[in-house]
């Protein structure tokens, strides 16, 4: 199997520590991500919306990027990927609380809409998709600065694509047709990832779109669309691979279609118990990403079972970290409120 | 049946329901209303009753609901569109301004829009500053609009049926702390209160307290407060921002002579600069004392618990407010 793909395949080109790299992402956000339930539980924090689930999809696609350097646009289902770009378990533990020093606003933005200037990941707003003409405008003034002579396109220091992620239903919005139209027109260094888990909080796909496939609307807007197993990180990082060598070399857009699934309610606020039978949830369990790449580094012998306990233990052991680390830090001030709204104040 | 002690979210779904069962034109259609009985549950139930023809899981769709919406009801429909919080509004701006409000006027009456479109309106729950956004002024500004904002379960029933009734388009705004909170309700399916008209919710001769949606608690509050100093407070409800009614809030002003306006949303360019714009206008003669506003601060909501209730109105600031026009 590795042998056949060797050729066409991207991933099989990773070496034994990329691999293993990738793998502790996805775990550290899964782990991270756990623990941010309970905290919901026990009261302490307000609000909390998972990437349970949609690890493979989101790692895969952060290391075919040059990760810190590209922009990223990403959603609030996205924290395996901003993990992959350097937010840490501690970082996002505090955003959790709202508390002094909150890596992404200093506490004024809810968790979960990710901002991080040193790894160029722009925060969203509330109204989905928003983020997706966004990026065509990051990826525009990409082109315009090379274009301009201002960067050298291949200097891999300058940002050299936007990479954009929603969920299905927003594909609803008409900010994503505007944003994916526009992508198209400008033939931009821009990548749309849609992870496509099935549902809009309760609302099924079928009820969202007439097409079976997300990806099948690229053909509208010019750009290439490609469908992939959301599930198998090697298989979405291959298709990004392309669509990241297609950024970078002035073939324009690509749209991704991830097909993935939540393992938990919406969020904090959700119960899915109403439009999910628990056989469709135990069935997609059994698909777990993590259990699935898991097995792929045993059966490689890429990792041992050793390994992966020690990974765990490792994992388990940071999030404890991170989460005395937010529990003993402040709160801010209440003169932080008001100040930064234009931009000559701090 | 009679009438009973009921929260906000039971009495406009019982409006709903007894205005679905009496007009086949109605339907309602948003994100959320039939399988997940509404993000506010307010539709809980519906699907069921009712079907999926006029139970719409509508995609995630601002635009196209706002628009749909006007063009269902100019085709004769009576659509009451569900949008889960008044920050998507946004979203269907151009739907609600550039189209709903004008089509009666800029076809000279060849085609009306008896549209509503129910929205989620509030601070005050960690959802910060793009999802909590109290912006009803912003819709009010706008000629062919009305906009309802009502303080209570009792004035929610008869106002969103007389919204429905009408045939002009409404954004009806549902204060999100208020869903919880009872009142009691009159069982009649035609207990109707009418559109624009304010409501006299205390009487006091010191000050004028004008309020509307979440602010009439804060205003009562206040008052039952500062009526322990002695000093009475009149409280007026204004249920309505268009039709704006100042004819209650005139009168209590030539007894009072001082005023204060309570509102959740932002100052600038609000509601309580338009009332004191036109007691200015109207009633300067009995003026005694600047008129004051207690607002939310002029800052977007940050996250953190104690930063969000400091930048919020409560009753204390309006009680600090009365103090100082006193
Ligand atoms: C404009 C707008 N309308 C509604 C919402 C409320 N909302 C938040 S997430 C969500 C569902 C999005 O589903 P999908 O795009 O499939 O992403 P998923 O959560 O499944 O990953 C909705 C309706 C919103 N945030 N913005
Ligand atoms: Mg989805």
């Amino acid at each position: 199997m590795q042998k056949e793909s060797a050729v066409a395949r991207p991933s099989a080109h990773l070496d034994a520590d990329t691999l293993r790299q990738m793998y502790w992402i996805m775990l550290l956000s899964r782990r991270t991500d756990e623990r941010a339930w309970v905290l919901h539980r026990q009261g302490k924090i307000a609000f909390h919306i998972s990437a349970m689930g949609h690890e493979a999809c989101q790692v895969g696609m952060a290391f075919a990027i040059q990760r810190g350097v590209d922009y990223v646009n990403p959603y609030y289902r996205d924290l395996a990927l901003v993990m992959a770009l350097g937010v840490t378990p501690a970082q996002f533990m505090v955003s959790l609380f709202g508390k002094v020093g909150e890596y992404s606003s200093g506490g004024r933005q809810m968790p979960s809409h990710f901002g991080y200037r040193p790894a160029n990941i722009i925060s969203g707003s509330a109204p989905v998709a928003t983020q997706v003409p966004q990026a065509a405008g990051l990826a525009f003034a990409i082109k315009y600065r090379q274009q301009m002579g201002l960067v050298d396109a291949n200097d891999a220091t300058q940002p050299r694509l936007a990479l954009t992620c929603l969920g299905e239903g927003s594909t609803s919005q008409g900010e994503w047709h505007e944003g994916m139209n526009w992508a198209g027109v400008h033939k931009l260094p821009f990548i749309c990832m849609v992870q496509n888990n099935e549902y809009a909080i309760s609302v099924p796909i079928e009820a969202q779109m007439a097409v079976s496939n997300v990806a099948d609307r690229a053909a509208a807007y010019g750009v290439t669309g490609v469908v992939v197993d959301g599930n198998d990180v090697l298989a979405v990082y291959d298709v990004a691979k392309a669509a990241v060598e297609r950024a970078y070399t002035g073939g324009g857009a690509t749209l991704i279609e991830a097909k993935t699934y939540r393992l938990t309610p919406h969020s904090s606020d959700d119960d899915d118990r109403t439009y999910r039978s628990r056989e469709e949830v135990e069935t997609w369990k059994k698909k777990d990403p993590i259990l699935r790449f898991q097995n792929y580094l045993l059966e490689n012998s890429i990792m041992t079972q050793a390994e992966l306990d020690d990974a765990d233990a490792r994992a388990k052991s940071i999030v404890d970290a991170a989460q005395a680390e937010a529990e003993s830090t402040p709160y801010p001030a209440p003169e932080f409120a008001l100040g930064a709204v234009y931009a000559e104040e701090n | 049946m009679a009438d009973k002690n009921t929260p906000m979210r039971e009495a406009l779904r019982m409006a709903l329901m007894e205005e679905m069962e009496r007009d086949e034109r109605v339907f309602v259609m948003g994100q959320e209303v039939g399988a997940w009985d509404g993000t506010h549950k307010v539709t809980r139930g519906f699907l069921e009753k009712f079907g999926a023809r006029r139970v719409r899981d509508t995609p995630i769709s601002e635009m196209a609901i706002g628009g749909a919406a006007v063009g269902a009801a100019m085709a004769g429909l009576r659509p009451v569109a569900e949008i889960m919080t008044i920050n998507f509004a946004f979203l269907a701006f151009d739907a609600l301004i550039n189209h709903a409000a004008k089509v009666h006027y800029m076809f000279n009456g060849q085609f009306k829009c008896p549209m509503v479109m129910r929205v989620a309106s509030g601070w005050g729950n960690q959802a910060t500053a793009t999802h909590s956004h109290t912006p009803e002024m912003i819709f009010a500004h706008f000629p062919g609009m009305y906009v309802a904002a009502p303080s209570n379960a009792r004035d929610a029933k008869g106002m969103l049926k007389a919204a429905i009734r009408d045939d002009n388009p409404v954004l009806f705004s549902e204060s999100i702390a208020l869903y919880p909170k009872p009142a009691v309700v009159p069982d009649d399916p035609d207990f109707l209160l009418p559109i624009g008209k304010s409501d006299l919710k205390r009487e006091g001769q010191h000050v004028t307290l004008v309020a509307w949606a979440r602010g009439v608690e804060w205003a009562l509050q206040a008052a039952d407060t500062l009526a322990k100093e002695g000093v009475q407070c009149e409280v007026i409800d204004l249920r309505w921002l268009r039709p704006l009614d100042t004819a209650l809030v005139f009168e209590s002003f030539k007894k009072t002579n001082r005023c204060v306006v309570i509102e959740e949303a932002l100052p600038h360019f609000g509601v309580g600069a338009e009332i004191a714009a036109q007691i200015q206008d109207n009633l300067f003669d009995y003026m005694d004392a600047p008129i004051k506003r207690v607002n939310a601060m002029d800052v977007p909501l940050p996250y953190a618990a104690e930063l969000e209730m400091l930048a919020l109105p409560n009753a204390q600031k309006v009680v600090d407010a009365v103090r100082e026009v006193l």
